[in-house]
């Protein structure tokens, strides 16, 4: 059983939602993101998604573009995202860790070689923004073949009876995107994400987590009285990149990110049981 | 005939997935599918639609001008003492390149559709210019997005936007160039999909705008082909025109595939040397990936990073190319080289003195290659260069470049 489904079905048992946050691998300084993820994992994660930096990277926001520019200045390659997951995991085997990011640096390195980097390096997921079902199938071969999960995102605009081709080839989570338009954007319509992700539910008994659009406590309330897990990136990004800007020290900017991820932990315990 | 010159083959692409071959097809973001899809579920019944053409060929006819000339260039020719050489002059249509073909096809869509918000992305202004132009035209809100390194060099062609009624909003993001220009409308359009439609502005981007951007766009060589046979009595001998995305290229060339006695120039822009690796020039020395939607031919580095492009042309100035001229490359139907800056600026003067035709720096690569072709050919043999587009709006930049203050 894959460390997804295990943490999954785990949080369902305990009646309790997920929460996944999103950082760019890099960002601020390489250093900084392996001991970043185990806090987040000591502040009530139960997910981790890790942002592979990509030079244009059309579906991010200015928050996480500006993360992307940071990581590839830090000289990050997908690669080098890679050896953070192996270093993550020689303290943390049982966080399952999702990478995101683009088809290009995944074609540059091939299919076939990206898969067996992942499965080494104990990364449980991968989702990639643009690689849609249509295109996704020389990926998904050898991401099946080791045991990965590929995980898709759905959106508003998905049409319905789009949702169950795109859930026939999926595993581990579907990411449902809850705004239309990029990272960090605002304005998350509770009843259009309600409306969704009950048809999402009639068509895949897989857990669902939402992003896009979850800044604070109050948000990830709301989505996680619906959802199986809340995402939240941009929110976390922004606040250690103001705290930096602001004159932070690098280690005092990302306190004030773990301290959100905790007040965002609390937001979605208050949440009852599954609807 | 060979395999490679069979007509039905290049009426079989793009398939169904909108690929040519492995290049091509969708990678866009989940929230864009289904737009696409209503784009390519309109679009093919258009294509078949005899009103709609009626439509396109006269907005063409009596809005663009069109047809453009061939113009025989007798007294450059005589100077080289090789092939012949003949301009399709693109530069005539009104905006004055060969964009506008597609924009008055895209803006007809966009109509069709019901939307009211076009959006569009822009290098060296011209095919911003000309969204803006079938805006106003039509009453539609028109964004163009515009790197910022662009914005100052093709400073005349922002104003010109802004007359029109565009708002012109400058890219800040990455390298400031047409590549991230192509990211924010991609951006703006994922957040406003309902109401917005995305003029792309040449052969790449995600299926289906690599076919219908060709289409449109074949409104070129299918005159040019008439034009040839009426004014020398037989198909050119080779074509030439300069790849940036690649519109006016495939413009070009895809009439006259099927016909073996044509070789094809795609002339990419060399920069300061495509050995020096600062360039535009992805067929010349780039290799396959994924970028706006589309595979195909991409400066990158061995991480999959797309790589800074440097050409004096802001609209050959990015690192991919549309995925049918990848195709086109490896089954070796077209004959791809490149033409550095120098030998692109020393054509344009010498076009420009020679000829009285001043054509814009993309252009001037084209040209600068077909004097090389021509002078190899005989007297007998001719080619055909597309002059895409006029060099009113270069004129800053050859002045700056060369020291003159104006």
């Amino acid at each position: 059983m894959s460390r997804l489904q295990t943490r999954y079905d785990a949080l369902r048992t305990a009646d309790k939602k997920a929460v996944v946050p999103y950082i760019v691998a890099g960002d601020p300084s390489v250093g900084a993101t392996v001991p970043l993820m185990h806090r987040l994992v000591a502040a009530g994660a139960d997910v981790l998604e890790l942002g592979v930096p990509f030079s244009d990277p059309m579906s991010e926001g200015p928050v996480i573009q500006l993360g992307h520019e940071r990581a590839l200045e830090n000289g990050v390659s997908l690669r080098g995202v890679l050896a953070m997951v192996s270093a993550f995991r020689e303290e943390d085997t049982e966080t399952p860790v999702v990478v995101m990011g683009y088809a290009n640096p995944v074609e540059r390195m091939g299919h076939e070689a990206f898969a067996d980097a992942c499965a080494s390096a104990g990364v449980d997921g991968v989702i990639t923004v643009d690689l849609p079902p249509e295109e996704v199938d020389g990926l998904n071969e050898h991401l099946i073949r080791v045991g990965i999960d590929n995980i898709f995102l759905i959106s508003p605009t998905t049409p319905d009876e789009r949702i169950s081709t795109i859930v026939s080839r999926a595993s581990g989570f579907i990411y449902y995107v809850a705004v239309k338009g990029v990272t960090g954007a605002g304005n998350l319509d509770v009843a259009d994400v309600r409306h969704h992700l009950g048809l999402i539910r009639a068509a895949s008994s897989l857990p669902v987590a939402v992003g896009f659009g979850i800044k604070d406590a109050a948000s990830a309330s709301n989505v996680a009285a619906i959802a199986d897990g809340v995402v939240v990136g941009s929110a976390l990004i922004d606040t250690i990149a103001q705290g930096i800007a602001n004159g932070d020290t690098e280690a005092a900017a990302i306190d004030k990110a773990v301290a959100l991820l905790t007040d965002i932990r609390a937001g979605v315990n208050k949440v009852a049981s599954a609807p | 005939m060979t395999a490679k010159h069979d007509p039905a083959l290049y009426a079989s692409v793009p398939d169904a997935h909108g690929r040519f071959g492995q290049f091509g097809g969708k990678f866009v973001a989940e929230t864009l599918m289904s737009a696409l899809a209503d784009l390519e579920d309109l679009y093919r019944r258009l294509a078949n639609d005899a009103e709609f053409q009626r439509e396109f060929d006269e907005d063409l006819a009596h809005y663009v001008g069109r047809p453009s000339p061939l113009y025989e260039a007798a007294r450059m020719s005589d100077h080289i003492g090789g092939a012949r050489i003949f301009l399709k002059r693109e530069d005539l249509n009104h905006t004055g390149a060969h964009k506008v073909n597609n924009t008055i096809g895209q803006a007809l869509l966009a109509k069709h559709m019901g939307k009211k918000r076009v959006i569009a992305e822009t290098g060296a202004g011209q095919h911003g210019v000309a969204s803006a132009t079938v805006a106003a035209r039509l009453g539609l809100e028109c964004h163009v997005f515009m790197g910022e390194e662009d914005v100052q060099r093709q400073s005349l062609n922002v104003y010109r936007m802004k007359l029109l009624g565009a708002e012109v909003i400058p890219v800040t993001s990455g390298s400031r160039t047409l590549k991230d220009a192509m990211n924010e409308a991609m951006r703006d359009w994922v957040t406003n999909v309902d109401d917005t439609f995305y003029i792309i502005g040449t052969v790449a981007g995600p299926h289906p705008y690599p076919m219908l951007v060709r289409d449109f766009q074949s409104v070129i060589g299918r005159e040019a082909r008439h034009q040839s046979l009426a004014m020398t009595g037989k198909l050119p001998d080779a074509l030439v025109a300069c790849v940036g995305g690649g519109s006016n290229a495939i413009g070009l060339f895809h009439p006259f595939l099927g016909d073996e006695s044509v070789a094809m120039y795609g002339v990419e822009a060399g920069g300061h040397g495509v050995e020096t690796g600062e360039h535009a020039a992805p067929l010349s020395a780039g290799t396959p990936g994924v970028l706006h939607g589309n595979r195909t031919y991409l400066m990158q580095d061995e991480n999959g990073q797309i790589s800074p492009t440097h050409s004096v042309s802001a609209g050959l100035d990015y690192p991919g190319v549309g995925p049918e001229h990848s195709w086109l490359k490896d089954i070796g139907r077209v004959n791809y080289v490149a033409a550095n800056d120098d030998e692109a600026l020393a054509a344009f003067h010498r076009w420009t003195r020679m000829e009285g035709v001043m054509p814009a720096l993309e252009t001037a690569h084209a040209l600068a290659y077909a004097e090389k072709l021509a002078a190899q050919m005989t007297p007998d043999q001719h080619i055909i260069v597309n002059l895409s587009g006029r060099g009113d709006k270069d004129i800053l930049t050859v002045a700056a470049l060369e020291g003159i203050k104006v």
